[in-house]
Parts: structure tokens; sequence; C-alpha cells
């Protein structure tokens, strides 16, 4: 269930609570950040609150925990290390012509060994593993 | 078509994704791949791509990674690990084609932006167990929803589908699907030369633990609602597997997972009264050994038996049981990571940590098993009957391209796909990658000049079947009575309709009591099941008396509808199965031991679309990995 923190009044919408998952994307995305999550009230006494802030320019979400006891704890973890909208799409990949084999997108260079395992291959094509990870572009649109 | 007038819009596409999150932004990113301009991809997803499915929340890590460049492990080991995990009954050419592909996934994933723990002194991935690898997973799914926006040629958003279409010339062919915009009423008819079903499992099939306020948090996501499934079985597709539900041992009420606190914090968990339980005491698995043979000695012990030590102690009074975090939460690191863990995909816990002052580096939490759920990507098999990769596949699971339902141009990934699961988030979206070229090459080649026949009157007659629980509601709304009490609309009351909060709470309540529910402690029996397939037919036909007062009430109507439908193929195939394949997720009381003579075989289930008659097929299991 969502309201407005420090008002009085209920003002954001939620069509739905009993089938709320608490994923907090409503808290997360709305760019007043005037959603707050009053957990569920089966379960949850009142008093504890959890708040995120997403921040998308330096990619880190911050969380805020207080306990119903007063206690805060709060933590950063990073959410992605390239800038938003930067994937290339599939068709600015180089085009291949093994539509028959079992090849996938980048296969088998994306994969780190030579060749694409069958039943008792696996153990020697592990021997042959190189570490080396490519692919045929860049995935990221680098600025 | 009264009260309402919807308008209709009709959408023509070589592949349609019904789905996106996991898998079928997997199956959108492939099939464009190698349809280039040659074919056009249509997604159509209920919510958004960037946080559509069941990641939607987040992850804490990827659970498959074979990490065959760092030499960690072989596909064939993957194959052995869910092969006891199953108790011996699963699609070896499956599972085996996604470990095979998977380690290409999580590369890419890395590429696109995922930060993944990597461990530096060998610069490979920080493991948390042996398949699993540790990330800041909060934006996981916006990535990956990006990559799927970029690929596909139209995404449908918002969009929810009910129903698959059949040709209406060439027999058991899919020629599209038909829904509804569910935030503005539009009617589409999708038509289509080959079909993707990526959907997620099934919650709220059985009645959670929680049923008020907490009702929509169940451990898997609440949207979850067996579409693809039922849209499958609907059309005459086969199932397979469905009586392997899933049960889980999740931090109770918030549904923490336990992975990471077992695995890379190395909690151990006791029975109530301190006594040890995870790691698993060794009187207690000698007596495992001594019923279930075999699959009781792996290493790990299989997740059904892990269940089944919480439900024999709720039994005996000895649970919930309680993971010790206090003893393993010594360091400012230690802490960050537990709570990061919950943070990143179940935000839920920390408020139950917060509302109920436990600070988990000075008292344990309990865990409890969780209602029964329909899936095929987590420790459960559960989902439709698929073909398999040409060059690994036996000829018995090779009647058409791979991942081909029995459907003609009806094609599964993720969830959906049984008898493989163990593929989580990162197999997930390596099975939509597998279905995507599979489809594109299909659409390429032997499906290149087909052409979908789907009549003007079939359109107008489905059109018809989906918005009538808003035209019945509009019929008969003057004589509901309200209720005084302020949890409207649950308990309106009308001599003509129900709405979908009532017709839920029955499904739920024949479930969980006659299926092997919890309340039962998972246990059921043959008059049981007979019993709950009576309940279940009452219960279809009071579907055409279910009311939506709107467009969201109709979202939830066609969900709980799937869902009816799933619950019936999950009762037939428990029915079918007459032994105990899985102990703590389904326990035939009266057959209660593993018979694997006699029951080393697959439980499939084909409905007749145009008989309503079902039919149980036993599949054999044919291993190809020594």
């Amino acid at each position: 269930m969502q309201f407005v923190p420090g008002l009085k009044y209920r003002r954001s919408y939620n069509a739905d609570p009993i089938s709320c998952w608490e994923c907090y994307n409503c808290v997360k995305y709305c760019p007043e950040h005037a959603v707050e999550v009053r957990s569920y009230a089966d379960f949850v006494p009142l008093g504890g609150r959890v708040i995120p802030l997403r921040d998308t320019k330096n990619n880190v979400i911050y969380w805020r925990v207080e306990y119903r006891d007063g206690t805060i704890y709060e933590f950063a973890f990073p959410i992605r290390t390239t800038p938003w909208d930067s994937i290339r799409p599939p068709t600015e990949w180089p085009e291949r012509t093994d539509l028959d084999s079992e090849y996938l997108s980048g296969e088998p260079d994306a994969l780190g060994i030579p060749e694409l395992p069958v039943p008792g291959k696996g153990p020697e094509l592990l021997e042959k593993a190189t570490r080396d990870v490519k692919f045929p572009v860049d995935p990221i649109k680098r600025r | 078509m009264s009260a309402i007038n919807p308008r209709t819009k009709i959408v023509d596409t070589d592949i349609l994704v019904v789905g996106g999150g996991m898998s079928g932004s997997g199956a959108t990113w492939e099939a464009k791949f190698w349809c280039r301009g040659k074919c056009k991809v249509t997604v159509v997803e209920k919510s958004t791509l960037e946080r559509g499915g069941a990641v939607a929340m987040g992850l804490s890590a990827i659970n498959m990674y074979m990490g065959m460049r760092c030499r960690e492990n072989t596909p064939e080991d993957f194959v052995r690990y869910v092969r006891n995990e199953f108790f011996g009954i699963l699609r070896e050419d499956l599972v085996y084609d996604i470990a095979r592909h998977v380690d290409s996934t999580v590369h890419l994933f890395e590429r696109w932006g995922l930060p993944i723990w990597v461990d530096e002194k060998t610069g490979c991935y920080q493991r948390e167990g042996r398949w699993q690898v540790m990330i800041h997973g909060e934006s996981y799914k916006p990535i990956v929803g990006e990559a799927a926006r970029k690929a596909a040629d139209e995404v449908y958003e918002r969009v929810m589908l009910t129903h698959l279409l059949l040709d209406e010339r060439v027999p058991n062919r899919v020629a599209g699907a038909v829904g509804f915009g569910v935030r503005d009423g539009t009617f589409y008819v999708f038509r289509a030369k080959a079909v993707i079903l990526t959907t997620g499992g099934a919650t709220l099939i059985y009645r959670p633990r929680a049923t008020g306020e907490g009702l929509g948090r169940v451990w898997y996501a609440p949207w979850a609602s067996g579409s693809g499934y039922a849209m499958a079985i609907m059309a005459g597709a086969e199932t397979t597997s469905l009586e392997s539900r899933l049960v889980v041992v999740r931090f109770k009420d918030g549904y923490g997972p336990v992975g990471a606190w077992y695995l890379l914090i190395k909690t151990r968990s006791t029975d109530l009264y301190g006594e040890q339980r995870e790691p698993l005491p060794q009187d207690m698995m000698e007596r495992y050994k001594s019923l279930y043979g075999k699959y009781a000695e792996a290493k790990p012990t299989p997740t059904t038996l892990r269940v089944l030590a919480v439900i024999e102690d709720l039994m005996k009074g000895r649970a919930p049981h309680l993971m010790q975090t206090q003893e393993r939460l010594t360091t400012q690191e230690a802490i960050n990571e537990g709570f990061e863990d919950f943070l990143d995909m179940t935000i839920s816990q920390v408020n139950v940590w917060a509302g109920q002052n436990i600070h988990p580096q000075q008292r344990p939490s309990e865990l409890m098993p969780t209602e029964p759920y329909i899936m095929g990507s987590h420790a459960s098999p559960a989902g439709m009957w698929a073909s398999g990769p040409a060059d690994i596949a036996p000829p018995e699971y090779r009647w058409g391209p791979n991942r081909m339902l029995t459907v003609e141009g009806l094609f599964c990934a993720g969830d959906i796909c049984g008898a493989s699961g163990h593929k989580f988030s990162s197999g997930s979206f390596t099975e939509g990658r597998i279905a995507g070229k599979s489809a594109a090459r299909y659409v390429l080649t032997q499906a290149r000049d087909y052409r979908p026949t789907i009549s003007s009157d079939t359109i107008e007659r489905y059109k018809e079947v989906v918005f009538r629980p808003m035209e019945w509601y509009e019929a008969n709304k003057g004589v509901t009575t309200h209720s005084a009490a302020r949890v409207d609309p649950w308990f309106d009351i009308n001599p003509n309709y129900i709405n979908w909060f009532q017709f839920m709470t029955r499904l739920q309540k024949i479930m969980d009591e006659y299926v092997a529910g919890w309340s039962t402690y998972y246990q059921t029996n043959e008059p049981l099941l007979n019993r709950a397939l009576e309940l279940l037919q009452f219960l279809r036909e009071d579907f055409r008396f279910v009311g939506a007062a709107n467009l969201h009430e109709l979202l939830r109507v066609w969900e709980f509808y799937h869902r009816m439908v799933v619950a019936e193929a999950v009762t037939r195939s428990i029915l079918a199965r007459k032994e105990t394949r899985f102990p703590g997720y389904t326990i035939r009381a009266d057959y209660p031991a593993l018979d694997d003579e006699k029951w080393h075989v697959f439980v499939n289930l084909r409905y007749d679309p145009r008989t309503g008659n079902w039919d149980v097929y036993y599949r054999p299991v044919i291993h190809i990995i020594d």
C-alpha cells in the first residue's frame, strides 16, 4: 500500500493492494519520490520503513532501512556498469549464414571454448578453454 | 457487445513472442539476430519490458552458469546434478542444450552492464555455490529489457493475451493469439507464423500462507498466472511433469530466499529447539537413503528432501526451522551481503525484519515451506512437452524444430518448457535464445509460405468471450449488495455473478484442501483428487457467471481462468502418478513410496480442444549422459 510520506492524505494510486508484491518499482521510478510502502498488515508490525533511491546517472541504489525500534541501516550498491540506452541492437552485429547450425549469436567465441559441446565432448573442450571471451562487435556503443 | 464496445486491432507478424520476461527477452533478441530484415518479431507483455517478468524486483545471483572458460563445470556435470534434483525424471537433451549455451548468455549480460562479482585472484566470477555466481542485480531486468526493446520490431506493452488461435485450414496448427489492452481495452488479434510462449509459471493456484493484505507476497511473482501453460493446454498441446509442483523453504512470511545464506554466507539452520537441520545430520540422511536410495545420496542433497525435512518437523511440532544468521554475520561485510541479498530481490524480507525488530546479526530468522507453485525454470520441471535439439535429442523426443510443442508452429521457453528445470534467469534467457533461433529458422524455411487462416467470425466470437465478464457485470450490477466493511469489492454479493476474488478463493480452497496444499502438509490421495476434479468442474461451469467491473478486474478474471485450467491439469497429473516421486513437493498418502521400476516415466496430459476430454500419456525417460 502506498501513500505520500509526510502528508495527511493518500494521493498516489494502487489499483489492487492485495495483489502487490512489494517489488518497489513504483517507489524506485516515481520522479517525485512520492511513493512509500507501508508493509503487509498481516505480519509486519507498524513503524519500520525501507526507502530506496535509485540513481541512474551514477548507477547506484541507496537504501535506508528504519526499524520499529529506531535503528537505522544504510546501504549503497551498484546497479549497472554501462550507461543506460547503450546496448547495441542485434541487427548491428555482423550477419551470419549458419542458420542451420546449433550456434547462437556470438558463439562459440562468446563461450570461451573452441566449439559447442555435445554429450561426451564437454570434458575435452574444457581442456581447450582460453579464458578469453570474444564478441563479434562491442555489445555496447561507447561514447 | 452492448455496454462496452472495444475497438479491434489486427497485427500481422512472423514471430509472436508472448511475454517479455527473461525468456521472452532472449527469444526476441535471438530471433531478430537471425531474422534481420527477413522476418518480423513482435513481443507482447502484460506489464512492461523494463520490469516485466519474475525478475522485476531484481536478483542477487545468477543460478545457472557453467564457467567452461575457467574449466569449472561441463554441461555433462550439470545434467547429472539436475537428474538427481528431479529424482531421475528429466529431459536430458533439453537440460544439456541450455547448459552448453548458458555461458555465452552470462558473458553477454556482463558486457551489457550487469555487475557480476569477479574473483580478483582468478579473474573468474565469484561463486556462490557450484552453479551460482553473485551479482549486484537490482537492475538485472531493466538491462535485459533494454536489449529486448532494441531487438524487437514491435513491442506491445500492457496487453494481456487470453487465447491462442488455431488455424482454420491446417489442423493442429497455431495461427496467432487474442487478448486485450489492460489500460485502454483494445481487443488485439495477432496473426503469426510462429508463436513462442515465454510466460511465467503459476502462483496463487494454491492458498497462500498469508491471505489478507499479504496475499500478494507469494514467493514467485503474483502476476505469474500460468497463462502460457493454459493457452497451450487449451490449444491441445501436451503437458509434462505437472505433478511436480514446487515447494520451497523460505524466510517466514517475507519469503526471502535461502540460497545465499547457505552457500555464500555459509549459515546453518536448526529446528525450533536448536537441533541441527541444514546441512542435514547423518541420522536423517540415513533415513532418507533407506527411502529414496541413490537420489538421497547425491551432493548437494536434492531440494525436495530438504523441503521434506521441514515438513516432517512441522508435523512433529519442531518447526519453523531457524536460520542461525547471527552465527555468521560477524563482520560489516557479511551484514552488507545479508541485507543486499534481500534488498536486491525480496525487499519485503527487510520490511519484516524492520517491523519485527529482527537484527540478523543478533538473532535467527524463522524458515517455512511455501504454498506450492507450478514452475518449469526453478527446482521443479512442470511445463509443456517440447521437441529437442536436432543434434543431440533421441528420435522419440524429436518431432519438429527445437522447442516446438506438439502443436505445429507453437514454441516454448523458460517456465513453459517442461522436464528441464534449474534454468533460472540465465537459463531462461538462454532457452529463449534457443527457441528464438529455432523459430526464425522455421519461419524462414519450412513455414515460409504459410499464411494464417482466421475467419472474421472467429475474431468476433473471441471478442465476445474475452469481454463477456464485463458485459455480465454491467447487466447484473444493479442487484449487488455492498458490504459495509471497507473491503470492497471482495465481498460484494450478487445472485448472478461472482467476482475475480471470489473465484480465486474458491480455486485456492479446492487446491489447498484436496490437492496437497500446505494445510494438509502437502499430502493427498485418490479420493481427494477425484473430489477436487468434481469441484473444479463446478468452478469451470461457474466461470460463465464471473463479472468484471473494469479492465483491471478483467485482467484478474482471465489470469484466474488460466490458473483454473492449470489447476485441473496439475490435479490430473498427480492422480496419474501412483507413487511419491518428489516427497517434499507432493506426497501421495495412498502411494507413499518411490517406485523406480514402474514409475521411471514422464506423466504427460493432453486436453482435446474439440471434445473437452483429457488423455494421459506415459512417455519414456531416455538418459543420454552416463
